[in-house]
């Protein structure tokens, strides 16, 4: 068995991981599993490549930076695509969620969710068919790296970007007023009210972080992959299974068991072969759930 | 009007079947209040398990053992039965949103095994000659459509006259009680898991059946049939009958069912070949916002008796308050 695995793994990983950070704040802040969140990853590709090709049109065709496949207009494009996703999230929690949040059955939510997956899903149906489509058709060369291993530039740059982005939640998690306040939100949302926590913005803040993750995982996988309306659908177990694997609330879990589901995906798809990729994070969630269900760095629920 | 006769009974034995389902999820959800977002899974097992115990015998996969239709059903749903009582088991100690997930995760590896255990389940091609209960009667379809339809009919009436049964009786008592408030019957000495794992198994085991009924009564079986959007198709069934009550759930399905296909049909006439495709995904859109409107503004649905609702808290409050006062 060859090496290359670990990179595969990493990758995987690092979008299971993004997506789950999204995952694991809605469900330890806002109280519910929401089977919308892929469908913010498939919503927030899909933006992102139209004004990467509105922005084709309008300057004409522009070299990509050096070694890589994408050139500016595709940072410039990702940036919109999470605000654009964030929106999403702002706008879907005010006329659906926050509503049925309010009559206090956090299962109905979840289902109301799951009703919402469906729709978004099929309206990128509706307005991009189901055919998949790519940022750039180039093909780049890998770089051998030693140990059997291969890398190519996208993929170094999407790896460091991944790293960015969690060690930027993380600290804001952790040293920000507004991180606090989300977690102590989590930990305890009616001492939380009391001490004067504004609910609301934190509320917004949750949805903001978790869509633009949710965007920036989309975009990789529409990077390395492609991009089709199921995209979003079709890591939702995956990343369930990251989020509970790493511990419900838990930043650094949720990356963690992303990376962990990552791996073993990988490893999977070298040893069984890739047609049963999908039943390793099953095979995952079941035994966290037997063994440990507060998950790595989980804290039990008073 | 032969072929409307036929058309018609064609029409509601799918309904009636999508509502034997139904049926199967309103103990679950409706009773229990266990979500179950992977039904298409169990349906997918009830069907696949009558499939390989009645076909005749194939040298390409596992069995195909011949046996009578009535065996087939009744391994469905043992089959059906145990898979859910296992998914149940494992979650059920947790937060309910963990069975939810599970559910969903059974569904995305029952795809899984159908597409790809050819030696099991045929693969994507699936699996065909599931003999028919009259067979026989298949060259004069008229007769065959109704015949169908009144094994169907007479599945599921006595499928909703025993949940019927079962919801009044202490058992369902004790699940009513379970999903109005743990504590109080928990303190009468009710065990709030294994009650609910058998609701969870013998919704499992209907949902099975259902599944069984689908694959003999159509033929053939593949993966396809067994998609999410399936399960989302049953949830709105529930949802616009009403959770909680059994003849909400019959008339739900009948209902959403005749919404689907009449929609369906519309855009086969509005829409050109090449678009039907998208015209397809537009009705999903306009179910699920559906689903999501109903829950908004008529949570119980038709004919539902739901979970309890904030402003009956106030007047349980009340009564309670009347009771202490008296005593």
């Amino acid at each position: 068995m060859s090496l290359q695995f670990v990179v595969d793994g990493l990758l995987t990983g690092s979008m299971i991981g993004l997506g789950a950070i999204g995952v694991t704040l809605t469900y330890s802040i806002l109280r519910f599993s929401n089977f919308a969140h892929g469908d913010f990853m498939a919503w927030g590709t899909y933006a992102t490549l139209a004004v990467v090709s509105a922005i084709g049109a309008t300057f004409g065709k522009i070299a990509p930076i050096a070694p890589l496949s994408f050139g500016w207009p595709l940072l410039v494009a990702l940036v919109v695509g999470m605000a654009f996703t964030a929106l999403l999230a702002l706008l879907l929690d005010k006329v659906l969620f926050s509503r049925l949040r309010s009559q206090g059955q956090a299962i109905i939510v979840v289902m109301a969710s799951f009703g919402a997956s469906m729709a978004l899903r099929s309206l990128l149906e509706f307005t991009f068919t189901s055919r998949p489509t790519y940022f750039s058709r180039a093909i780049q060369i890998a770089m051998p790296v030693g140990f059997g291993i291969r890398i190519t530039p996208d993929q170094i740059a999407l790896l460091l970007l991944t790293a960015v982005l969690v060690l930027g939640v993380h600290l804001l998690m952790t040293r920000t007023q507004t991180g606090r306040a989300m977690q102590a939100l989590s930990q305890n949302a009616a001492l939380a009210r009391i001490v004067g926590i504004d609910v609301a913005s934190v509320v917004r803040v949750t949805w903001v972080i978790g869509g633009a993750l949710a965007c920036v995982a989309g975009v990789m996988i529409g990077i390395l992959v492609q991009i089709r309306p199921f995209m979003g659908f079709d890591m939702l177990l995956p990343m369930f299974a990251a989020a509970i694997l790493g511990g419900i609330g838990s930043i650094p879990g949720a990356v963690l068991g992303g990376l962990i589901i990552g791996l073993a995906e990988a490893g999977a798809v070298q040893l069984i072969g890739a047609e049963w990729r999908a039943a390793v994070s099953f095979i995952i969630l079941m035994a966290v759930l037997f063994v440990r269900p507060i998950g790595l760095f989980g804290v039990r629920e008073r | 009007m032969i072929d409307l006769i036929g058309y018609g009974a064609f029409f509601l034995t799918t309904a009636l079947i999508f509502s034997l389902v139904t049926l199967g999820l309103n103990l679950q959800w409706g009773l229990t209040g266990l979500f179950n977002v992977g039904l298409a899974g169990f349906v997918a097992i009830g069907a696949y398990t009558s499939a390989l115990l009645t076909t005749p015998e194939d040298a390409a996969r596992l069995g195909g053992f011949g046996l009578p239709i009535l065996v087939g059903w009744l391994g469905a749903m043992v089959v059906g039965g145990i898979a859910a009582a296992l998914t149940g088991m494992a979650t059920l100690r947790l937060r309910s949103d963990y069975l939810a997930i599970t559910t969903f995760g059974v569904a995305v590896v029952v795809q899984l095994v159908a597409l790809n255990a050819q030696k099991l389940t045929g693969g994507p091609f699936g699996i065909g000659f599931i003999p028919r209960p009259f067979g026989g009667l298949a060259e004069t379809p008229l007769l065959f459509n109704l015949s169908n339809l009144a094994v169907v009919c007479a599945v599921t009436l006595i499928a909703y006259l025993a949940l019927e049964h079962l919801s009044r009786s202490p058992w369902g008592r004790v699940l009513k009680a379970l999903r109005e408030d743990e504590r109080a019957a928990i303190s009468l000495g009710k065990s709030a898991r294994f009650y609910r794992v058998q609701a969870f198994a013998v919704g499992g085991a209907i949902m099975a059946l259902a599944g069984a009924l689908q694959a003999h009564f159509t033929g053939f079986i593949a993966p396809d049939n067994y998609l999410p959007i399936l399960t989302f198709q049953v949830w709105v069934m529930l949802i616009v009958g009403g959770s909680g009550s059994n003849p909400g759930a019959v008339i739900g399905s009948i209902l959403v069912w005749g919404i689907w296909a009449g929609s369906g049909t519309l855009t086969s006439v509005l829409f050109a070949p090449e678009q039907q495709a998208r015209a397809a995904s537009l009705q999903i859109v306009a179910i699920g916002v559906m689903l999501c409107v109903i829950l908004l503004i008529r949570p119980n649905g038709l004919f539902g008796d739901g979970p309890r609702r904030p402003r009956l808290d106030k007047r349980a409050k009340v009564a309670a308050g009347e009771s202490g006062s008296g005593s």
